[in-house]
């Protein structure tokens, strides 16, 4: 290497700051600044009492102390995980049955299209009212205990809302009816990405289509599915819409379906801002972890891998 | 090394913006969830386009008014003269351009945008100052016990001319120095509205003397609730029908030097309730859900509802062909315990450039004659006027369609006069709901009484983080 060759690297990779700084701006702007507020604001008492503001008063880690000790914290993130575990499993495997039906050429399925349309309609409507549509229908005088009443199958309306398992089951449900469609395009576009030069070798060799999803399909798509994994878990320790309109934003029965977002909610009729930023705060911490766990998991398996 | 640390750092900016854009992201649903809040929105975004259109037609100046469904505009509309209807949300009264901005209630969207509105109001433009607005009795000192609000007497109204109103109408708008900041034009003392076929079915009778033996006090009340859950009726539709009879007759605030403390009336509710669910005679569900207004319907199979006079004509279905109150089927007696529901008051924003215009439809709506006994004929509200009450009251002529032609003012005049607010608070309506959701998980079996009772208290500290229990 002598000195002329690396100058002009430099000089390309002052292009490359350059259309770098659109990203950088907006980055800045809009996430690392309200971050850092967050961050911030959790640290103060700061809340309004009726049309009276109270605060903000400096008080150290004692909104985190207060959220910690509660304990009730913990309770929101078994409830989250739970309904993000009960709709994700579904969903993986729904996906990529589909996934590997749409992709595999042998199969020739006819109206492929308007199957990969449908099944992504759900994710077009908006998540509350579907959410509210859901509502409707499992009402305790609603058509679904209409209908079971009327074929004999229940003696008495069931009332969906009111039973633990019920609830968290219409959430999961509902999570996975949206979700399914995008999952299964994008699990698509990675089997479709796989050589299929691979795919005729294995069939020369006699090999048979579980064989083939087992030893071929899966290990190749690795990096998509965990790339599914981190932005579906992700997404699930947010989940807020579907169970608030759900529940009528009380988490009911008892507070076993509230999620970690509906509670930072709760705190938003005060405008608490310290105890709202201090949540976040945790949110962030907790999904940080987790997304390293997965990070972590996906290192390891490449290193045996190859 | 630097190759490492750099990976590190992108994916750490990775990780952050995912959980800074899905919050982004969950905040902008949070508005959309509550729904109510978007089309708040939109009215605002209406109103300033509407403003441009009146101004050009030539009005001076522009009345805002804040409130949360047509019921007052509609008076306005049907009573006020001079008002001239322009489209659904916008009028005119002479000179002046009149704007309704239009929030539901629910999920609290109402006060939000109130709030907040009031709070910036010293650097929103004259025209778009908010110069009028409606509160409910739950809330009522929220916006009162402020400088947010104008005391009447500075708006030019004597005590001559509201000395005919109930009241217990002016004592909810008083703040804590005795200046009445507020005036309402209707009285909601409550009564028990029952099915008069189901009465008819069970008791034999539909005479409201006769149904009243029945319901006369809540040991009477459960023991007609066997009966009738024999004959295949619910008592009432959901156990919070009862709520505010119970919750009306507290012999104590809801906070108490900062505490929070359960009335033993409020007990009660809850023991009584408990049993009626646990035999099957009511259900759980929110008041205005779809499962509570079947009962509006002779299917629904609900024998009463508890409600003011707005209820009846207002909330009941009655313009539905095939509803009870469509076909006025329903009664009204007095219930075990008086009570009084809602009602709405008219509060003047400070700084309002319309004080004479405010203290025209104030008048006119809450103290003349003439034009409240116009509002009873119509639309059956029973007014904040005490003389017109008592004088309709002895109209042989005049009935409800909805009750059947009984004419039950008499009974809300006795009502009204009996109505004791001395035990509001700031916080009445956080707590009441919080009770309400709280209790229905005890109804419903999952929790004991205690864990309900720490779940409502925990719910009442995330609203307000300044109580304790």
């Amino acid at each position: 290497m002598n000195k002329v060759k690396r100058g002009k690297v430099v000089s390309y990779n002052r292009w490359g700051y350059i259309f770098l700084i659109p990203f950088v701006v907006v980055y800045v702007v809009f996430q690392l600044i309200p971050l850092c507020s967050t961050v911030y604001n959790s640290f103060f008492e700061n809340y309004r009492s009726g049309l009276t503001q109270i605060g903000p008063n400096f008080v150290g880690l004692g909104n985190y102390q207060k959220l910690l000790s509660d304990g009730d914290i913990w309770q929101y993130l078994k409830n989250t995980m739970i309904m993000w575990v009960m709709g994700f499993v579904p969903q993986i495997v729904v996906s990529l049955l589909l996934g590997a039906w749409f992709s595999d050429p042998s199969l020739r399925l006819k109206g492929q299209r308007f199957f990969k349309t449908v099944i992504y309609l759900p994710n077009l409507i908006m998540a509350s009212a579907f959410s509210m549509l859901f509502f409707t229908l499992f009402a305790d005088t609603g058509p679904v205990n209409s209908i079971l009443l009327q074929t004999g199958v229940i003696s008495k309306a069931y009332k969906f809302m009111s039973h633990i398992w019920s609830t968290r089951t219409l959430v999961a449900f509902m999570n996975f009816i949206m979700w399914f469609g995008n999952t299964t395009i994008l699990l698509m576009a990675g089997m479709m990405g796989i050589d299929t030069s691979l795919y005729e070798a294995a069939q020369v060799d006699g090999a048979t289509a579980t064989q083939i999803f087992y030893k071929i399909t899966l290990p190749l798509l690795r990096p998509i599915l965990i790339y599914v994994m981190v932005t579906s878990l992700i997404g699930g320790l947010q989940m807020f819409d579907v169970p608030q309109i759900l529940t009528n934003g009380t988490g009911d029965p008892g507070r076993t379906s509230m999620t970690l977002i509906m509670f930072l909610n709760k705190h938003l009729f005060s405008k608490n801002y310290g105890m709202g930023g201090a949540l976040s705060v945790l949110l962030f911490i907790i999904t940080g972890v987790l997304s390293l766990i997965v990070f972590r998991m996906s290192g390891d398996n490449n290193k045996d891998g190859r | 090394m630097k190759r490492k640390w750099l990976a590190l750092g992108l994916s750490a900016v990775m990780v952050s913006g995912l959980a800074a854009c899905g919050g982004g992201a969950a905040s902008s649903t949070a508005p959309a969830a509550e729904s109510t809040k978007a089309e708040s929105t939109a009215p605002a975004a209406e109103s300033t386009k509407a403003e441009s259109t009146a101004a050009a037609e030539g009005t001076t100046s522009t009345l805002n008014i804040y409130c949360w469904n047509e019921e007052f505009k509609t008076r306005l509309e049907d009573h006020y003269p001079g008002y001239e209807k322009i489209d659904a949300t916008h009028g005119k009264i002479g000179d002046v351009a009149v704007n309704f901005n239009i929030t539901p209630n629910t999920d609290n969207a109402y006060q939000n945008n109130l709030d907040e509105t009031l709070l910036n109001m010293d650097s929103a433009a004259a025209d778009s100052k908010i110069d009028m607005f409606l509160v409910e009795a739950d809330y009522a000192l929220k916006y009162v016990d402020t400088d947010y609000t104008m005391n009447v007497k500075d708006l030019g109204i004597t005590d001559e001319d509201i000395s005919k109103q109930y009241k217990y109408t002016q004592d909810i708008v008083t703040d804590s120095n005795g200046n009445l900041k507020g005036l309402s034009w209707q009285g909601c003392p409550g009564v028990l509205i029952y099915n008069r076929e189901a009465a008819k079915e069970v008791f034999g009778s539909d005479d409201p003397a006769t149904v009243q033996e029945y319901v006369k006090d809540w040991d009477t009340f459960a023991k007609t609730a066997d009966t009738l859950k024999e004959k295949g009726y619910n008592i009432l539709s959901s156990v919070n029908d009862s709520y505010r009879v119970f919750s009306n007759n507290v012999s104590g605030k809801w906070v108490q030097d900062g505490k929070i403390v359960v009335d033993p009336a409020l007990v009660n509710w809850v023991d009584n309730s408990k049993a009626l669910v646990e035999k099957e005679e009511t259900g759980t569900h929110a008041l205005w859900s779809d499962d509570w207004s079947k009962g509006f319907y002779p299917d629904g199979k609900v024998f009463c509802y508890f409600g003011p006079a707005w209820m009846i004509d207002f909330s009941m279905a009655a313009d539905t062909e095939g509803s009870i109150a469509n076909a006025g089927g329903w009664g009204a007696t007095v219930g075990p315990q008086g009570f009084f529901w809602g009602g709405t008051w008219i509060c003047a924003a400070k700084d309002t450039d319309n004080a004479d215009l405010i203290k025209d439809i104030m008048l006119k709506l809450t103290c003349d004659d003439e034009v409240m006994k116009e509002i009873v004929t119509k639309d059956n509200d029973f007014v904040n006027n005490k003389p017109v009450m008592e004088a309709m009251a002895k109209d042989e002529s005049y009935g409800d369609a909805v009750l059947g032609g009984q004419n039950a003012l008499a009974m809300f005049c006795e009502g009204a006069d009996k109505i004791d607010l001395s035990n509001l608070s700031n916080y009445d309506q956080g707590c009441n709901e919080e009770f309400q959701n709280a209790m229905k998980n005890y109804f419903e079996g999952g929790m004991s009484y205690e864990e309900a009772l720490n779940l409502f208290y925990k719910a009442v500290v995330e609203k307000y983080p300044e109580l304790s229990y």
